[in-house]
């Protein structure tokens, strides 16, 4: 329900696309050090009012790092990060309209859960009333009330990352930072947690920052999704073109399952191309500009987006034979790998929804099969 | 055993009581029995004999006439001079603003300690603890020669063209108060250093992250979450501090009144044992008070 409405937002929703659209953060040519090693490299990204965007990537990609430069917390090498217009250098962290939700939530072991919420405000200098107006408004939103009185450590995980939100929300930040936010929640409460911050963010207006090294996370979540490699970013986009249309083979790999046919350009024949890989001759409909025959590229493939026959199919597709080598049962849908004929003997990995209580799966260990593919459903990768 | 033969005491533990027994015994022959003996000459009266009390104990028969013989002349020798509620009172106000001093400079420094890299940290420990490795009584002469007139505090001083007068800092309420916090200082740095230690730096970024200045984040996080630390320092220093002797009795003058050299004086040059065991008995009862407020705060705080 709540997921449906969210994807009518989003789909309206698109200010990267607008030219005259005014950015809220503009990270602009950033660069941080630590000793040798560089962890954001010459990072430029643009942030719009209302936004949720999540930066993912392995650890050690600089991601943290990123957001803490927006938060106060890491002064910048070099390069500069602009706020509604401002430049943020030598602001102090308290002085930042941006609020942090810390992945260890970090809230004070010796407040209560009001004062812990009531925090933010008291160093704005709210009136008594407003504040607890504010902290009632608060723990109504993240479903609280009640729990004021409790401290850090008569509340549960989820109820901890509850506070943790509010407290970083009742100052109505320009921006919400949230480090990690569902990460120490377990599996059922993630997804709960994750329905419900999106609703909040789309109830409230607020521009959202994530970082998250959970690629599912990013994808339910964010409007945008940025992909980091090693303190650079590998690629901007909503979760369907990270998804669907990788920039390279690090976004296709690192976003989901992907099976990659590496190869020669055969023939290009407008969008048309031809390749010729160890699983014979590939054939794929993705644009490919300046791409000429005899340069190498790739062709990547969902696991989803392939059949298996037990006959050789006929038609203008692709398709490649094979014999089972594994089959993966996972419940929603069933991995299945195939071990291609040839010398290489690539392994391809295939997913067959579970669409039915009853059907016996048609194949088992051994089998020879066949792999059968659309033109359209594979992505040319370059190299 | 390589013969697999079961070991002796296997198959009838010892029982359970007798483990929480041991400590009891230890409290009870070494410190309820003493503190009675110490109490029973209290009680006494003075006399020119050995031992230089009396009455004694003789047999359960005597019972009644020793209870009988018992008085409270010390006690009220105690009361009735001023000069015994005047060093009490003293060696509190000593006490306590040596402690105060301790806290003041100790916790800063605890601060530093527990802020510096990691791979520092066992170092600085190391320095802090170093002073007890020489002799407490050596390094008090050492501060009589630093204080001392013409001494390497004058010296240093006059050399520097501070001053031209010595500063006379040997043998008053100063130099006492100098000492204490030297020897002290230790017992205040490393209870708050382990629990400084133990901050979480999220939550200092979290309270600037919402606002908090620096002074705010000390006020509202770093000395709240340091309170135990604090707490027991200031313990482990007020303490002994009240009861002490021998810095005093080197580095003070004959204003510096503090109820250790008191009962010494009553021990050794009195002889009057009577009076010397009340004034310990009085002493114990007052060090009673921070004891108890300590052990309050510290179920509190486990609560």
């Amino acid at each position: 329900m709540a997921r449906k409405s969210l994807g009518n937002i989003r789909r309206s929703f698109a200010p990267w696309a607008d030219p005259a659209a005014t950015p809220l953060v503009r990270f602009d040519g950033v660069t941080k050090r630590f000793g040798d090693i560089t962890a954001v490299s010459d990072l430029s990204l643009t942030l719009y009012p209302g936004e949720f965007h999540a930066l993912l990537g392995p650890s050690g990609c600089g991601k943290t790092t990123l957001m803490r430069m927006l938060a106060g917390f890491e002064p910048l090498d070099s390069g500069r990060i602009l706020l509604d217009g401002q430049d943020l250098a030598g602001i102090p962290p308290h002085l930042r309209p941006t609020n942090m939700m810390f992945q260890s939530y970090a809230l004070f072991p010796h407040m209560s859960v009001f004062d812990n919420i009531a925090f933010g405000l008291r160093q704005q200098g709210l009136p008594r009333e407003a504040i607890a107006a504010r902290v009632a408004e608060m723990l109504a939103l993240v479903k609280l009330e009640g729990f004021a009185g409790r401290r850090p450590d008569q509340l549960s995980g989820g109820q901890k990352q509850r506070v943790a939100l509010a407290r970083a929300l009742a100052r109505r930040p320009k921006v919400l930072l949230l480090d990690e936010p569902l990460g120490a929640l377990d599996r059922k409460l993630r997804e709960e947690t994750q329905y419900e911050l999106m609703d909040l963010q789309a109830e409230l207006g607020l521009t959202f920052l994530m970082v998250t090294h959970d690629q599912d996370e990013a994808m339910a979540m964010a409007d945008r999704i940025s992909v980091m490699e090693r303190g650079r970013i590998a690629q901007v986009g909503a979760p369907e073109e990270i998804y669907e249309m990788p920039a390279n083979r690090y976004v296709a790999e690192f976003v989901g399952d992907i099976n990659v046919f590496e190869g020669v350009v055969a023939s290009v024949d407008g969008e048309i191309v031809r390749l010729d890989s160890a699983a014979g001759l590939l054939i794929l409909d993705d644009p490919a500009p300046g791409l000429a025959p005899g340069q190498k590229a790739s062709l990547a493939l969902r696991p989803e987006k392939i059949d298996i026959l037990t006959a050789e199919p006929d038609g203008p597709g692709n398709k490649a034979a094979g014999e089972i080598w594994d089959i993966g049962y996972l419940g929603d849908f069933t991995m299945v790998q195939v071990k291609l004929d040839g010398e290489a003997g690539q392994l391809v990995k295939v997913a067959l929804p579970n669409r039915s209580r009853k059907t016996e799966t048609p194949i088992a260990w051994d089998d020879r099969v066949w792999l059968s593919w659309d033109v359209e459903a594979g992505i040319l990768l370059r190299g | 055993m390589a013969t697999g033969t079961p070991l002796p005491g296997r198959g009838w533990p010892a029982p359970r009581w007798l483990v929480v027994a041991l400590p009891y015994a230890w409290l009870l022959a070494f410190f309820l029995l003493p503190f009675l003996i110490v109490l029973r000459i209290a009680l006494s009266d003075t006399a020119r004999a050995l031992p230089p009390y009396a009455p004694h104990w003789t047999g359960w028969g005597e019972a009644w006439n020793f209870l009988q013989a018992l008085d409270l002349e010390s006690f009220a020798t105690l009361l009735g001079d001023s000069l015994y509620l005047d060093a009490y009172l003293s060696s509190l106000r000593i006490a306590a603003t040596a402690t105060l001093i301790a806290l003041l400079i100790a916790f800063p420094l605890a601060y530093a300690m527990a802020s510096a890299p990691r791979r520092w940290q066992p170092a600085l420990l190391i320095l802090v603890i170093l002073p007890f490795w020489t002799s407490f009584l050596i390094r008090v002469y050492a501060w009589m020669a630093i204080l001392r007139p013409e001494g390497v505090l004058d010296a240093l001083l006059r050399s520097l063209g501070l001053i031209d007068q010595p500063l006379a800092l040997m043998n008053t309420e100063t130099a006492v108060l100098i000492g204490m916090v030297y020897s002290y200082l230790p017992f205040m740095v490393l209870p708050i250093y382990t629990s400084l230690e133990k901050l979480d730096r999220s939550l200092l970024e979290a309270a600037a992250d919402l606002g908090a200045t620096p002074f705010r984040r000390f006020v509202s996080i770093v000395i709240p979450l340091a309170r135990p630390g604090i707490y027991a320092g200031c313990f482990l220093v007020f303490v002994p501090a009240i009861g002490e002797f021998v810095i005093p009795d080197l580095l003070g003058g004959p204003e510096t009144l503090m109820i250790g050299k008191v009962l010494w004086t009553e021990f050794f040059s009195n002889r009057d044992w009577p009076l010397a065991s009340a004034v310990a008995i009085l002493l114990l009862l007052i060090l009673a008070v921070p004891l108890l407020a300590y052990q309050r705060f510290a179920r509190k705080e486990a609560a």
